[in-house]
């Protein structure tokens, strides 16, 4: 690829590169195998210069660093490196104020922790509104994220809500350009006992197919199965465990798309 | 030297230092740090602290600054520790890094010409041999480092050194070693792979 870019891997680890070249480098760098590796090897090394200019520092700072994150919440982790299973994520979203939020989304009275958190992380990566490190330079997004975040990502992202009368929120997000849609809960009641909630998308023809079964209640992310581009809804209904070929009784929600929240 | 061991009941005595803890000991706290543990990341900053305010006394000289720097440094390494990917680096690293670059924006915000002019006051700053034990690791890890930037060109040395501590460009760097501009650049890489190599880090 481009050779001076690759030359610029040491400066870039030790900060002494101008802004221009930073960001240049920082766009080279998800596509450049060979510059990770040098990138995270020199970094080793540089951390060792580091020992050199150890000082004890003032008990104000511990004082302060250990106030400070009282009023912090960490983000959660990203869903990044191979899917997991169902690619659901682990943890529970406590509620609270969303720092750097820069994805799009109304939120229609509710909250939509899970939602935001997701794409709070999947906009640390885009927008390289946050800066890792580690993260956005060796994690290129189409490489590492799952697909559902994939389509959480997109830049032609569509977002539906829906609340519940219980508290509990479900949404669907779809990118026309990843072809895909994905549906997101938040505390959904379990379905009864021997039951599941299966999921479908209406067809410009009114009909319902089905696009996957969610087994628990709780908080899930999943990908819908089949074409989202030309769905005109998406539906959930409650059906027995081994999942039906059509809906065997109403829709517990229905997200009418074409007239996406955001 | 046990690594600090989050998931054991009996944590060092009160007052105690243990000893740096390993890197995987490290990236155990950082992990925990991103679920919220306080108590987790009280740990990972005492043994990394001092490397840290340190790094950040050195890159922005004012005590206080550095102080606000490193400040700004650990609460983002807490809002951001879930982030952290093991397997893409050490612990230690991922932290300096995020110090490295806020003491970098920093110096290079504030005006440029009252830096310039104290250039090479540097390293008198109040630096006490103190008694924890992440500082006495530390030094004993500076020596071996030291060592290693003794095998390096002088000119490799330097521009490494102007880089990381000072905080300039490599251009600045070229323009203050009379180097042509374009080359500091690969001095300092150059450097870094030698250091690297002596030190046997980064696999
Ligand atoms: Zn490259």
């Amino acid at each position: 690829m481009n050779e001076s870019l690759h030359a610029l891997s040491g400066a870039y680890v030790v900060d002494a590169l101008d802004d221009i070249e930073r960001a240049m480098f920082e766009k080279h760098l998800p596509g450049c195998l060979d510059c990770q590796r040098e990138v995270a090897s020199l970094r080793e090394a540089t951390a060792l210069m580091a020992d050199d200019a150890a000082v004890t520092p003032p008990e104000s700072l511990r004082d302060s660093v250990l106030a400070g994150i009282k009023s912090i919440r960490p983000l959660a982790p990203e869903a990044a490196g191979p899917p997991s299973p169902g690619e659901e994520v682990a943890g529970k979203p406590e509620d609270g104020s969303m720092d750097h939020v820069v994805v799009p989304l109304r939120r229609r009275g509710f909250h939509l922790g899970r939602l935001v958190a997701a794409a709070a992380a999947v906009a640390a990566i885009v927008g390289g509104a946050v800066y890792q490190p580690w993260q956005g330079e060796q994690n290129p997004p189409s490489a590492t994220l799952g697909p559902a975040d994939q389509v959480i990502a997109a830049s032609d992202a569509q977002h539906y809500s829906i609340n519940f009368k219980d508290g509990s929120s479900a949404s669907v997000v779809r990118s026309p350009s990843e072809g895909k849609a994905v549906l997101l809960t938040r505390d959904m009641a379990p379905p009864p006992s021997g039951k599941a909630f299966e999921l479908w998308l209406r067809t410009k023809d009114g009909v319902m197919k089905p696009a996957g079964m969610m087994k628990s209640g709780g908080d899930h992310k999943l990908l819908l199965q089949g074409d989202a581009v030309t769905a005109t809804g998406v539906g959930i209904t409650i059906e027995p465990e081994s999942g039906s070929t059509t809906p065997s009784s109403a829709p517990i929600a229905m997200f009418e798309l074409g007239k996406a929240d955001a | 030297m046990t690594p600090i061991s989050p998931d054991s009941a009996d944590s060092p005595p009160e007052g105690l230092y243990s000893l740096p803890p390993d890197a995987g000991g490290l990236a155990e706290l950082l992990k925990l740090s991103g679920r919220g543990d306080e108590a987790a990341f009280a740990q990972l900053y005492d043994a990394t602290s001092a490397r840290a305010y340190g790094l950040a006394v050195r890159v922005v000289r004012d005590p206080s600054q550095a102080e606000e720097v490193a400040q700004e440094a650990f609460l983002e390494v807490w809002r951001t520790a879930g982030r952290f990917d093991p397997r893409k680096g050490s612990a230690d690293s991922w932290i300096l890094t995020l110090v490295h670059r806020k003491a970098v924006d920093r110096v290079r915000s504030a005006e440029a010409s009252t830096r310039r002019d104290t250039t090479y006051h540097q390293g008198s700053q109040a630096v006490e041999h103190d008694s924890t034990a992440e500082a006495a690791h530390a030094s004993m890890e500076a020596r071996r480092v030291r060592q290693a930037l003794h095998s390096l060109t002088e000119v490799q040395r330097q521009a490494l050194e102007l880089a990381y501590f000072k905080g300039y460009t490599h251009t600045e760097v070229a323009s203050m070693l009379d180097l042509p501009v374009g080359t500091a650049k690969t001095r300092i890489r150059d450097g870094l792979i030698r250091l690297r190599d002596t030190m046997g880090v980064g696999q």
